[in-house]
């Protein structure tokens, strides 16, 4: 029988860092509870904040649910987790730069040619150019995993567009609105500077060629994009426009938005469309969400994109077992989080070991996301797992496996009262002239009794997640 | 060989369009199989954007036209000092890894009649002389697949070309292509022009580059049965036709395309 680190109690205290959560729980009655989680909902509807479910059909209009129970870190701990998480976006900014250039890594032997250069996200497109400041991954999501006080692992790099980041904002004001007396009672260190943080990194990554303050624009694919709700309420805040292909145009070796006093010309393009879809000129010629000629613009330095097109090679899930070389290798420094041990189906020797033991194991696809096409083996039927293997043996290079872990719980309010859900955790670092993160992420639990799924679309919901200060 | 390039590239709109965004790949690279004498690139009422050399040594350069327009007439014209150097791509500046060019793509994908056309040369010849193994393939390609313009279409990938048994020389290299990747050896599509004095053939011409370990990028034009020598002007690489493209465009407002080419390749009199 395993045993999970629960966040709030171990050996039958109360840790620390919840000491205060306990009274609060214990002072609210039932009733209070079940009207504080419609007030939530009603909320969370009101903003229109939801979340549409890939291929799942259904209410494309869902709420994503709202766990009340905040999960809570110290300082000290958040601390190491920190350093942690700037030094691994720092490596893989690295790894992106050097593999667009030289490829010393590569030619060091510390990473198969193969995995880099024939990596469907490697965009030829860009080699020899370097982006401004040498930053490709601008916004990089980690996601964290912990199994013991000081145990934290990192799951998967997010190098392209990690979303979610509007839930850690919106968590945090419903909570404020509707617990005032919690963020009296508790020193919790602030998040809402992450917009302004946001707009300030892009800023600085303007081309050279820009000479005035930076005009920044949000690219989305449109309002029928799951994450859309996201990118109009991050471009709220920072005071920004949310633009669609539609609404830009090259000339002249710049990038210009139509607006009702005519051109303005834009030098930072966060986007929040994928590479294939940028430039028809470029990459996919039947797209319609890009920009014609803007790769050639970005590739003369007329305008910057976020993130940088071809970010993507260093957040392949095959790609993630060389983080901590590339910690090691570019900085010169021992990886502070550590990396869930994978073994890669592509090699003999591990797809031996997997296919032994593929009931203990979890099994993904090196392309996947979204907690789609993959095998849990201790929660599947024997069916189930054989039907994986099959997948796997006609496949091996499209899947790697990784021990089932003994993620941590935090109490979740459930129809019962209070019980343990496990969690993960996704921080959003920012990557431009500076490094920096905000005392927070998103932490996604999953609300179903036992289940170590966290991801929205198959049944997670969302926490608020404090930082305690010193 | 002094080699003069006219290519002449005018677009119709069955009404007028209200912008027009092209991407070129339009001028030759100096190495040591050719040197540049002049170039010039002209795009009617056009506005130049940003130029740069990319990865693959290539200089690309963006063009705008705006509208309302109905004709837009590209025209490249140029002298080329040419060198035979037997296909080899020597002096050549270029830093993608070679690694990048064995991913295959829709117009390059095998299939089994493909991998029939492989199998008899990569069973003859060993891995360790790839050379030897590229030329065959070569060979292979052109015994298979008759030059016969009209006989394919631009989207043509390489397996239609073969099961037609005809093709242009676009149909060659990318038939070559997926032969030399699925040996292992990076390939990739070459764009160029040919001067093919009183023979028939194409002027706006394509043949195929393979990485040969010790030669680096070694040219092979199946559609001739020769590797380029002096009468080639290289213009720009990619992983197949239209990653290569010369011109890459996209017209705003709607309305029909007709497209004219006109390439003519001279040799200058001493």
């Amino acid at each position: 029988m395993t045993t999970y680190f629960n966040e709030m109690y171990q050996d039958g205290a109360v840790r620390a860092p919840y000491a205060r959560l306990n009274g609060w729980t214990n002072a609210m009655p039932a009733e209070l509870r079940q009207m504080k989680q419609a007030e939530a909902e009603a909320l969370f509807r009101r903003i229109g904040i939801t979340f549409a479910v890939y291929g799942e059909g259904g209410d494309p209009d869902r709420l994503i649910p709202f766990d009340m129970f905040p999960r809570v870190f110290t300082a000290a701990e958040w601390s190491r987790l920190e350093r942690g998480i700037k030094q691994r976006a720092r490596a893989l900014n690295a790894f992106l730069v050097d593999v667009y250039a030289r490829g010393e890594i590569v030619r060091a032997g510390r990473i198969p040619a193969r995995l880099v250069y024939q990596n469907e996200a490697y965009e030829k497109a860009v080699v020899g150019f370097r982006p401004p400041k040498g930053v490709y991954s601008h916004i990089v999501g980690i996601d964290l995993v912990r199994t013991g006080p000081d145990d934290f692992f990192v799951l998967e790099d997010n190098c392209r567009t990690p979303s979610g980041v509007s839930y850690m904002l919106e968590n945090r004001e419903i909570m404020m609105r509707m617990f005032p007396d919690l963020f009296r009672e508790n020193r919790i260190q602030p998040v809402d500077s992450y917009p302004e943080i946001l707009r300030r990194t892009l800023a600085s990554v303007a081309p050279l060629k820009c000479d005035r303050e930076p005009t920044v624009v949000i690219l989305t694919p449109g309002h029928f994009n799951s994450a859309y709700y996201e990118h109009s309420f991050l471009a709220d805040l920072m005071g920004v426009e949310l633009v669609e292909g539609q609404d830009l145009f090259v000339e002249g070796g710049f990038v210009w938005m139509r607006t009702t006093e005519g051109p303005k010309k834009v030098d930072v393009i966060y986007r929040r469309i994928d590479d294939a879809f940028l430039d028809p000129l470029c990459f996919r010629p039947d797209s319609m969400l890009g920009v014609p000629g803007l790769m050639d613009v970005y590739r003369s330095g007329g305008v910057t994109i976020c993130s940088a097109p071809g970010a993507g090679v260093a957040d392949d899930k095959a790609v993630y077992t060389y983080v901590p070389d590339m910690v090691r290798f570019y900085l010169g420094e021992e990886p502070i989080l550590q990396n869930v041990p994978t073994w890669l189906c592509g090699r003999a020797d591990d797809l031996k070991y997997v296919l032994e033991n593929l009931a203990e194991l979890v099994v993904k696809e090196v392309h996947g996301s979204g907690g789609y096409g993959m095998l849990v083996g201790p929660r599947s039927t024997a069916d189930q797992v054989e039907a994986f293997r099959h997948r796997i043996e006609a496949d091996p290079e499209n899947y790697i496996a990784q021990p089932t872990l003994a993620l941590s719980t935090v109490p979740a309010f459930v129809d019962q009262g209070i019980a343990p859900r496990h969690v993960d955790l996704r921080p959003y670092c920012l990557v431009g002239e500076r490094i920096e993160l905000v005392p927070g992420g998103l932490t996604r639990v999953a609300l179903k009794e036992g289940s170590l799924v966290v991801n929205s679309s198959q049944g997670g919901g969302v926490k608020d997640t404090w930082v305690l200060a010193e | 060989m002094i080699l003069t390039v006219d290519h002449v590239t005018t677009y119709r709109y069955s009404a007028p369009v209200r912008a027009m965004v092209q991407s070129h790949r339009l001028t030759p690279a100096q190495f040591d199989g050719q040197k540049v004498l002049s170039w010039e690139v002209a795009v009617t009422e056009g506005t130049p954007g940003g130029a740069f050399r990319d990865g693959a040594g290539d200089l690309i350069q963006g063009w705008t036209v705006v509208g309302p327009i109905a004709e837009i007439t590209v025209t490249v014209r140029g002298r080329v000092d040419t060198f035979d150097t037997a296909g080899v791509l020597r002096g050549h500046r270029a830093t993608v890894n070679p690694c990048c060019y064995l991913r295959d793509t829709m117009r390059t994908r095998m299939d089994a009649a493909l991998a029939d056309l492989a199998a008899p040369v990569l069973d003859e010849v060993g891995p360790d002389d790839p050379l030897t193994r590229a030329h065959r393939l070569s060979a292979a390609v052109s015994d298979a697949i008759l030059w016969q313009p009209g006989a394919t279409q631009v989207q043509t990938t390489a397996a239609e070309a073969l099961t037609r048994g005809a093709g242009v020389c676009q149909d060659h290299a990318h038939a070559l292509i997926a032969l030399a990747r699925h040996a292992g050896l990076p390939a990739r599509y070459v764009a160029g022009y040919m001067f093919t004095g009183d023979q028939p053939g194409e002027a706006a011409h394509a043949w195929t580059e393979i990485h040969i370990r010790g030669l680096g990028w070694v040219g092979f034009d199946p559609a001739n049965r020769c590797c380029p020598d002096a009468r080639y002007v290289r213009l720009g690489s990619g992983l197949d036709a239209q990653d290569a493209a010369p011109i890459r465009g996209i017209a705003r407002g709607g309305a029909d395309e007709s497209m004219d080419v006109a390439v003519a390749v001279r040799a200058a009199q001493q």
